[in-house]
């Protein structure tokens, strides 16, 4: 045995113990240290590791969600968003500054821009300024033509899909539609009134993406995207499309300065056309005027006229002063009132309240308005709603001027009852006049398809109405202002107005022309106003401007709903060649 | 002793079985996402589609177009009030002017 040896290992194994508790006391730290960190990571600070984690595969995608369709009331689109894409560069990337690093070669700029339909020279120029990240190349490309350019692979040149709304109705509906702005938001008429609903709402989702950026799973949605809601309009396209043709006639025979027409569902209280002259092509905006893009039926004010003596007439008859019968001592033509003349155009020394309207004599509504105590009158007005918003929401909708009764001179409460002193958009017109076409009562306008009938507000009995109708249809017949309303098959009836433009303080040599009438009688369908500004080719009263554009446009719309005729297809009188009586004062 | 390891055995061929199928059934579910992501796709593709169909279809229904096409090519025009006849239902048989 080797002693020597064995004592050594001994004297080895006799090394002092704290070493190796250390060591393993050090082992231990160690050990706790991580297991520290590890919690440390795992638990208290894990969201910035997670988030790191995630950008390797994870990504938030926003998921489009488009603008809600406008149609009209059978369907017929009249706004309708589809997608074009943007073609944008980077030219920091590309370097087609310095020739000798850049991207793309001249064949593939030749090529691009060909695609483009765009000149090279000004494709070169665009991405000559290599500091810029971002620079737009082309907007709204039709779909087909931006995958080709996608298709050429280049390097720095990208797609960005945005929205493009179209209106093929084109300017027959353009002020009434309005239009959105490049991020497809409603900027004008019916696209700003109906923005929260024809708005879609863009969600979000997290994705998790592989190495070729295929989406390979749903992690879970954010925000789901909310499209846009279609909404049915009360217009329709078919009518629509008369008001506009007539009425852009009309104003071209008559070298009108413009014009409006309004179409009413005489049940219902919709809008069946809004059309203005002088129009634009909404889907092509580069030369856009103010003056073009106006409703005039809507935000335009404008002094009725006689289409104002029927609410006076009504009154009267309403509050049992007079009835149609009743003589009105119309002194010949010439009424003065504090040191103001007023005049008829035909004047005679008496007349019926009938004839009064048949005629339109200023003087004859003068006096009936004179009968009448001012705040009956204004509640009339008030209640066929001037100076009030006609509820049809239309952006910039003027309400027009109904002063109060206390303020009334009597000269003024006299013009009033003829359409002076009181201003009204063409839509409020056409509006009151649903009392005379219904049962007494004045109806909420819509422009947005209604499910069942607006509940209106009466405001005249129907026995006043029943006397009305006889007086407003004898306006159309001889003897009356406007037999050139008339329509084959149908009763019509309805009022001329012809005021002098207001200008400053001063009524000037121009003119409003309008009429506002409705068919059949028997069984109203249809209201139609027609407002045709400054006509200056030879004639001005709305007899001869206005009425004849209502008879084309209600006589059609009636023929196309298939309308009953309620008179034999020769009913038209063709009046007098010379149409004095057409004549009305103004 | 013995059992014990064929019992270990089991729940390893077990537990590679199971992660094998995790690893399939994961697979498959992507396969079948991106093909619902390519169905969805193609949706959108088609509801554009039907926009432009439907902006296509009013552009040449425009009743101006119709109207010009009507008068001009067609020679279409409203009957003289000499060639309508009204025929009442109410009143069968009996055909005239209303």
């Amino acid at each position: 045995m080797n002693y020597t040896a064995s004592e050594a290992d001994q004297s080895a194994a006799k090394l002092p113990g704290w070493r190796a508790s250390l060591l393993f006391a050090l082992i231990l730290l160690a050990l706790a240290g991580l297991l520290v960190r590890a919690f440390y990571l795992q638990g208290i600070h894990d969201e910035f590791l997670q988030e790191k984690g995630n950008q390797r595969y994870s990504r938030v995608v926003e998921v489009s969600a488009h603008r809600g369709m406008l149609t009209d009331r059978n369907g017929e689109p009249l706004a309708v968003s589809t997608p074009v894409e943007s073609v944008w560069a980077s030219p920091s990337v590309i370097k087609m500054g310095d020739l000798k690093d850049a991207k793309m070669d001249e064949q593939q700029l030749v090529k691009l821009a060909q695609l483009l339909s765009m000149r090279v020279s000004e494709v070169h120029d665009r991405l000559a300024d290599t500091t810029r990240d971002f620079v737009y190349l082309k907007r709204q490309l039709p779909p087909d033509q931006a995958s080709e350019v996608s298709g050429l692979n280049l390097a720095g040149i990208s797609l960005k899909r945005e929205y493009r709304r179209y209106y093929p109705a084109g300017e027959e509906i353009a002020q009434t539609l309005g239009f959105t702005g490049q991020d497809d938001n409603g900027q004008e008429g019916l696209e700003l009134a109906l923005q929260g609903d024809l708005a879609g709402k863009p969600g979000s989702q997290r994705v998790i993406k592989d190495r070729r950026g295929h989406m390979v799973e749903d992690a879970g949605s954010l925000q789901p995207p909310k499209p846009g809601a279609d909404i049915m309009l009360s217009l329709d396209l078919r009518v629509q499309h008369l008001a506009y043709r007539e009425l852009k006639l009309a104003v071209q025979k008559n070298k009108a300065k413009a014009g409006a027409v309004v179409v009413l569902d005489a049940r219902s209280g919709e809008v069946l056309a809004l059309a203005n002259y002088p129009s634009y092509n909404p889907n092509n905006r580069a030369q856009l005027t103010p003056e073009q893009m106006r409703n005039r039926a809507v935000a335009d004010m404008f002094e009725p006229g006689s289409t104002m003596k029927p609410f006076t007439v009504a009154t009267a008859l309403e509050t049992g002063k007079v009835k149609p019968d009743t003589v009105i001592n119309t002194e010949n033509g010439v009424l003065t009132i504090a040191n103001k003349k007023i005049h008829d155009t035909h004047p005679e020394p008496f007349l019926t309240v009938a004839q009064v309207i048949q005629k339109s004599s200023n003087v004859g509504a003068s006096k009936i308005a004179l009968s009448l105590e001012p705040s009956v009158l204004w509640q009339t007005f008030s209640d066929a709603g001037f100076g009030a918003h006609t509820g049809s929401n239309f952006p910039g909708e003027a309400i027009g001027m109904l002063r109060d009764a206390h303020t009334w001179k009597p000269i003024e409460q006299a013009t009033m009852s003829y359409g002076h002193g009181i201003s009204v958009n063409l839509l409020q017109l056409t509006r009151a006049y649903t009392a005379f076409a219904g049962d007494g009562d004045i109806k909420p306008v819509s422009l947005v398809k209604l499910d069942a009938p607006a509940v209106g507000k009466r405001v005249f009995s129907e026995k006043t109405v029943g006397e009305m109708r006889a007086m407003l249809e004898s306006v159309v017949l001889p003897g009356g202002t406007a037999p050139m309303a008339q329509i084959a098959g149908y009763r019509v009836a309805g009022k001329t107005g012809t005021a002098h433009k207001l200008e400053g303080h001063h009524y000037s040599n121009r003119y409003v022309a309008s009429f506002v009438g409705f068919a059949p009688v028997s069984k109203p369908r249809v209201i139609v106003a027609v407002m045709i500004d400054e006509p200056e080719g030879g004639q001005y009263y709305g007899g001869l401007v206005a009425a004849p554009v209502f008879s084309q446009i209600a006589g059609e719309t009636l023929r196309m709903y298939n309308v009953p005729n309620d008179a034999p297809l020769d009913n038209v009188i063709v009046p007098p060649t010379d149409a004095d009586s057409s004549r009305e004062e103004v | 002793m013995r059992r014990s390891g064929w019992l270990n055995v089991l729940l390893l061929v077990l537990v590679v079985a199971g992660a094998l199928s995790v690893v399939t059934s994961q697979h498959k579910a992507r396969k079948l996402y991106l093909a619902m992501q390519q169905e969805k796709e193609h949706a959108r593709q088609m509801e554009v589609e039907w926009g432009q169909l439907q902006l296509e279809q009013s552009t040449w229904a425009a009743p101006a177009r119709v109207e010009s096409i009507a008068t001009a090519r067609l020679q279409m025009r409203l009957p003289q009030k000499e060639q309508v006849r009204f025929i009442r239902v109410e009143t069968v048989g009996k055909v005239g002017h209303p």
